[in-house]
């Protein structure tokens, strides 16, 4: 059974409704329980649970100090490229947008790495546009094995790929996959990505999975908040989703990244606005769902946001971000992928991470 | 002071007055790293080597880490046997030693161990001379095997790795400590230190104990306080703690009786 067969069981699952009607009852009996079952899981993403954040929170930072201890891992994207075929209507990449675009020699991307391990990040995310026929896999592989002289841990954030291209990927030293559904809503996925190879909705979906089966270690996936009315819809697939790759493939770390929608190159207006406490609410949820995923905060959001969200289960967090092609080395920065919420530098996020009580973690592998 | 001054855990030739091992992974600061290690007695670490990068002017556990411990780096991280090896050897190549811990899990839900790649590369690595430690589930049969391939000790799990549940297994580990004749070492899931001190009082050759001490309100305090559980269980065991009584009278009728005046 795929994930997709996981997700049509919930076709009839009136959300909206089952959501209005949990009571703080329901979220107490949830809270005390050790395992929960998918639709505990929903009931603690209700409005109801909103209101019982403090308790949530007291159990996700106890999951979230046994499992992981007081600790933070630091890691950066490296975009490579912002050539893009598709036309994401959300994305400052859309190809319809005139923006400049470029793609880095392998001149450039060794000088990026050693901008970048300069300041002591050991673990890399690489980034391209989605356009295979510009960033082909054979650049990324060649990317990933320039980057591997600098970086123990070389991850990516690319096109959906073949089970055989990720296979390829991970022989050049590409140990971690993030890949975001973006909704897991299929006919708005069909809307929001009106042209391009981005369009197949069932080959993106499986794409996590066709990863494990690669042999990468780490698997991170995640719904864009904001794109969906209803953001719980996401959330809770997003669970599902991660959930499902857990059960299924054990040998590899699955692990959660719930960005939101921010201002970017476009006139796209989010069809929800998800807060502060719905962020919050959805991660605590997560924590106590999946005791065992690792969670990511990325700059998308503000400082002291990502500050005060560090008890509550995250395990990851970018640091030194720039959404910009050679956006490390390059004096005009080009233009980003979207605008970022917290630019503090590697040096100011330690500090932010110490003065929290935890410990940022440079390198969290050893490739051998 | 240890209860007995002759009452050395003798590893690998290593002769250890504290039975207690501690970690370092979890903490808020590595630099907290010394003082538990003084606070508790400890004289053994363990370290992932994943965590260790031996390039880092700054911020390498290593350096927190005092002179005097003995080092037991790990291969958390590794998912089969052949993992397992490849991380020991670059550990030694790296300079942390010949003891190594094999961790091999590849369930990242539950972070339970695999016997059967365990003992694989417990024989492996033996072989070469490394002093193995490895950390498995409370089971005489893989307990077997890993006598048969050279292991230096057994480390059987008190409960789930970070679950702070205390000793879960006890029948298990009483039935190792009986059974075999390496030293068994409970690893994993210990929350307190009277579970550390039960665990001692059984038997127990040592305890290691990572996530209880750097998770706790005050990792110092608590690094103390294992110690002291640690020691006090350990004591209790070669004192021969008396039998336990029933709770009830004894009957005014004995069966035997009629032999009483015989």
């Amino acid at each position: 059974m795929g994930f997709s067969e996981i997700l049509s069981q919930y076709d009839s699952l009136d959300m909206a409704t089952y959501l209005a009607a949990v009571t703080p009852a329901d979220v107490e009996r949830v809270l005390a329980k050790h395992s929960l079952t998918p639709l505990d899981y929903l009931t603690l993403l209700s409005p109801a649970a909103e209101g019982m954040l403090e308790a949530m929170a007291q159990k996700a930072n106890g999951i979230s100090m046994r499992h992981f201890g007081k600790t933070i891992q630091l890691f950066t994207p490296l975009y490579l490229a912002n050539f893009c075929t598709n036309q994401c209507v959300y994305c400052g990449f859309n190809t319809a947008n005139r923006i400049p675009r470029s793609q880095l020699s392998a001149d450039e991307v060794r000088k990026e790495g050693e901008a970048i391990a300069a300041t002591g990040l050991k673990h890399l995310l690489i980034l391209t546009g989605d356009a295979p026929s510009k960033s082909t896999v054979e650049y990324i592989g060649d990317c990933a094995k320039i980057l591997g002289e600098y970086f123990p841990s070389v991850s990516i954030e690319v096109y959906a790929l073949t089970q055989d291209e990720y296979a390829y990927l991970e022989t050049c030293g590409v140990d971690g996959l993030t890949l975001f559904q973006e909704t897991y809503n299929k006919t708005l996925y069909k809307e929001l990505h009106p042209k391009g190879p981005k369009r197949n909705y069932d080959f993106r979906l499986d794409a996590p999975e066709r990863g494990c089966q690669a042999g990468f270690r780490s698997v991170t996936i995640g719904a864009l908040l904001g794109l969906e009315a209803v953001w719980q819809r996401d959330a809770f697939f997003t669970g599902l989703h991660a959930g499902y790759l857990q059960d299924n493939y054990p040998g590899t770390s699955i692990a959660i990244s719930p960005p939101r929608m921010r201002p970017h190159v476009g006139s796209y207006e989010p069809a929800s606005i998800v807060t502060d406490r719905n962020l919050v609410q959805y991660v605590l949820a997560l924590r106590i769902f999946l005791h065992n995923v690792g969670i990511t905060v990325s700059t998308r959001e503000s400082a002291s946001l990502r500050d005060n969200m560090m008890p509550l289960g995250v395990t990851k967090m970018s640091a030194g971000v720039t959404t910009a092609v050679g956006g490390h080395t390059a004096e005009d920065n080009g233009t980003a992928q979207f605008d970022i919420s917290d630019p503090r530098s590697v040096e100011e996020m330690c500090r932010a991470i110490e003065s929290k009580g935890f410990q940022p973690v440079f390198k969290d592998w050893q490739p051998f | 002071m240890e209860a007995n001054n002759n009452d050395a855990l003798v590893i690998g030739g290593v002769s250890l007055t504290s039975r207690l091992f501690t970690g370092t992974g979890k903490y808020g600061s590595d630099t907290i790293i010394p003082d538990v290690c003084e606070a508790s007695g400890s004289q053994v670490i363990t370290v992932a080597l994943r965590r260790v990068d031996t390039n880092a002017a700054t911020g390498n556990v290593m350096q927190h880490i005092p002179e005097h411990m003995q080092l037991l780096p790990n291969t958390s991280g590794a998912r089969n046997a052949d993992e397992a090896v490849r991380i020991a050897r670059l550990a030694r190549a790296a300079g942390c030693g010949d003891w190594i811990k094999i961790e091999v899990i590849s369930d990242n839900k539950y972070l339970l161990p695999d016997g059967y790649e365990t003992a694989k590369a417990t024989e492996i690595l033996a072989k070469e001379g490394f002093v193995v430690l490895p950390y498995v589930n409370a089971d005489l049969y893989v307990a077997r095997d890993l006598v048969n391939a050279g292991a230096a000790a057994v480390m059987p799990l008190g409960a789930p790795i970070g679950s702070n549940r205390g000793l879960m297994t006890k029948e298990m580990v009483r039935i190792l400590i009986d059974e075999i004749a390496l030293p068994i070492i409970v690893d994993a899931g210990i929350g307190a230190p009277s579970q550390a001190c039960e665990a001692m009082e059984m038997g127990a050759a040592a305890c290691l104990v990572n996530t209880a001490i750097a998770a706790s309100g005050d990792p110092v305090a608590m690094g103390r306080a294992f110690g002291e559980a640690v020691r006090a269980g350990r004591a209790a065991y070669l004192a021969q703690t008396a039998t336990v009584s029933t709770g009830t009278a004894d009957a005014s009728s004995p069966l035997t009786g009629f032999l009483g005046g015989m």
